[in-house]
């Protein structure tokens, strides 16, 4: 079984000129799909909904699968417009982020994907997800490797699984922005000040442990995922896709070691070195990987 | 001028006794969980055995009152079937509703216990009325408990657009973070309450104190550090001080409850259909002050909904009993927007 990589959504708010060159260049990257889309903060209007479709379409050009994010928070009539408009539009596929793109998909009869933040830890869900017609799943980011077995064991060869394997997990989502909150800012009148954080905004401890990022709504890892250890675990528990999610620094080259670490051209522990060389916004972590374990814990077997 | 709808009082129940005391207090509602890893409020000492529950169910319904049991965790794999036993647990014993969060537990209920009544839970994390059609359609959920995440137009904006009850939350621990999508307490500490029930569990706290200072660590990680005449509140890890750009901050939130007793008129002119009080984890004299605060000012509310001022006892009563002894209006106002 092959194992190919996802560029995930680019979580933070990056200028439009800065975005349209990331997706430039991984038209000519090693990546198999690409997720585009506003997945956090539905005031980011810089790339318009027919911005993303013609990166889309360049994408697609380029031989990239592409899909499209939805919102993983949705509270307005506005905001569940956009996602109506843009699942009915049907141009590119969808990985819904929440239970109202999941019916929307669902209904439009189309392909899409299980977003990590729709809830599957069992077969059983996995299983009604498919009868609504979804053919991927990428798993919640608390899932470890052996539930992800269980989960995929009746499921094999039926629908793909991905695993978010690189970059600041996403953890939580609130109505509040906190990036606003910290800047003494009010919501509505942000001036879009996350655009200063590429990577997110660290919060560390009072005795200085990096510990968290905030990215508006969304509160993600101060560490940054890494899965090169486990890449035969991986194998084993039926995920065919790595997830790496953008980050501001050398991305090109996280993509291009994990594609040789897939290839078996870098050993794990000499593509570790090579990440631990770039330009990372937080210490790795992997902790995930294991039941009942911190994810920000960093454990080599 | 419509009727008016009066809500349903929701009240928590961590135990027989708290169920009693509910009953007792004024709760048209006790809602519960068994005594296990399938519903949020997983900690030691508390819960129902079946037969407890089986014995509840009999004690409400004798005063005409309803129960309601949280199966309100992520079904794990490889073994769901606790989650699923639990479902025809629930089923046998009778039930008003089960309060579910997981489509492979609804999914059961529906096939297995078609009768049996589902609410989608807060864990189920739905908030707005295309999320909650899904559930609607496909499991036939006749109320969903809304995430404490949405403004009070919204709240009447969703009831507007569904067929489905809403629920709300009235009063208690606060989450600011969208329930049922929240994995911080598993980075820290490995247990969450999607996978163990758990938020920021007991066993991974530890108070460690120095020279009068005292740090309140979860999993290790300082989350909060207090000086000697500072009050102290529990490490639930969205609550801690933490630092961003060198400046010490709530980063997330502070130790606050929810309490929308002053908006009550305008969640029952919104048609909310039952409030619901936090807290399985509370001894049973909390909750009896906070079911009999709520219960008169619901009955005030609803004999004269122009006229409704919340009490002033009852006010004193509520904030003694908060988190760091304040309290917020959460989403539902929003001075921060």
């Amino acid at each position: 079984m092959t194992m190919t990589l996802t560029a995930g959504a680019v979580q933070y708010h990056w200028p439009r000129d800065t975005l349209f060159r990331f997706y430039a260049d991984l038209a000519d990257s090693p990546v198999h799909d690409v997720v585009l889309g506003e997945v956090v903060c539905s005031r980011r209007r810089d790339v318009k909904p027919a911005d993303w479709l013609a990166l889309a379409a360049e994408l697609t050009q380029a031989g990239k699968r592409v899909w499209l994010g939805t919102l993983a928070l949705i509270e307005t009539e506005a905001e569940l417009r956009g996602v109506r408009q843009a699942v009915e539009r049907g141009d590119v596929l969808i990985e819904a982020n929440d239970a109202a793109a999941v019916r929307l998909a669902w209904h439009a009869g189309r392909p899409w994907s299980i977003g990590t933040h729709v809830n599957v830890y069992s077969s059983e869900a996995l299983a009604e997800y498919r009868e609504m017609g979804a053919i991927r799943w990428l798993a919640p980011v608390e899932l470890d490797l052996d539930a992800m077995q269980a989960v995929m064991a009746p499921h094999r060869g039926h629908i793909e699984a991905e695993v978010f394997a690189f970059g600041r997990l996403p953890l939580a989502l609130s109505a509040r922005c906190f990036t606003a909150r910290h800047h003494g800012l009010q919501k509505d009148h942000c001036g879009f000040v996350c655009g200063n954080d590429p990577d997110g905004l660290d919060v560390t401890t009072q005795e200085g442990q990096l510990f968290l990022a905030i990215n508006g709504i969304q509160t993600q890892s101060g560490t940054v995922q890494c899965l090169l250890h486990h890449l035969p675990g991986l194998i084993g528990a039926g995920v065919s896709a790595l997830r790496l999610s953008p980050c501001a620094w050398d991305f090109l080259e996280v993509l291009r070691l994990h594609d040789a670490a897939l290839r078996g051209r870098l050993a794990p522990g000499d593509a570790e070195a090579v990440l631990r060389g770039l330009k990372l916004p937080g210490p790795l972590s992997n902790g995930f990987t294991h039941a009942r374990t911190p994810g920000m814990a960093w454990e080599v077997a | 001028m419509n009727a008016v709808i009066q809500p349903e009082l929701v009240c928590p129940a961590g135990s027989p006794r708290a169920l009693d005391v509910a009953l007792e207090a004024g709760a048209d509602a006790v809602y519960l969980g068994l005594r296990d890893a399938t519903n949020a409020r997983n900690f030691a000492g508390l819960n129902f055995s079946p037969a407890e529950l089986r014995a509840a169910v009999r004690r409400a319904h004798a005063s005409g009152r309803k129960v309601l049991m949280a199966l309100n965790t992520q079904a794990l794999s490889p073994d769901p079937g606790p989650w699923l036993r639990a479902v025809d647990v629930a089923a046998d014993a009778g039930v008003d509703a089960l309060i579910a969060a997981d489509v492979a537990v609804m999914a059961h209920a529906k096939k297995h216990h078609p009768a049996l009544r589902l609410h989608l839970s807060v864990q189920g994390s739905a908030t707005n009325h295309e999320a909650i059609a899904l559930y609607h359609e496909r499991y036939g959920i006749q109320r969903a408990v809304l995430p404490r995440v949405l403004t009070l137009s919204q709240v009447a904006h969703v009831i507007r657009q569904t067929p489905v009850e809403i629920e709300v939350f009235g009063f208690g621990s606060l989450c600011v973070m969208v329930e049922g999508r929240c994995a911080l307490s598993s980075y820290a500490t490995g247990r969450s309450p999607n996978n163990a029930g758990v938020c920021s569990p007991a066993e991974s706290v530890r108070w460690e104190e120095k020279g009068g200072q005292v740090d309140a660590r979860l999993g290790g990680v300082l989350i909060d550090r207090y000086g000697p005449e500072e009050h102290r509140a529990y490490p639930t890890l969205c609550k801690g001080r933490f630092e961003i750009e060198g400046r010490r901050e709530h980063a997330l939130e502070e130790p606050t409850s929810l309490n929308t007793i002053d908006v009550l008129p305008e969640l029952i002119r919104a048609g909310v259909k039952a409030i619901k009080i936090e807290g399985r984890q509370r001894s049973a004299a909390y909750i009896d002050q906070v079911t009999r605060v709520w219960r008169q000012a619901i009955d005030r509310a609803v004999a004269d909904l122009a006229a409704y001022e919340p009490s002033p006892a009852g006010q004193q009563a509520l904030q003694r009993l908060s988190e760091g002894r304040q309290t917020t209006l959460g989403a539902l106002s929003r001075p921060w927007q």
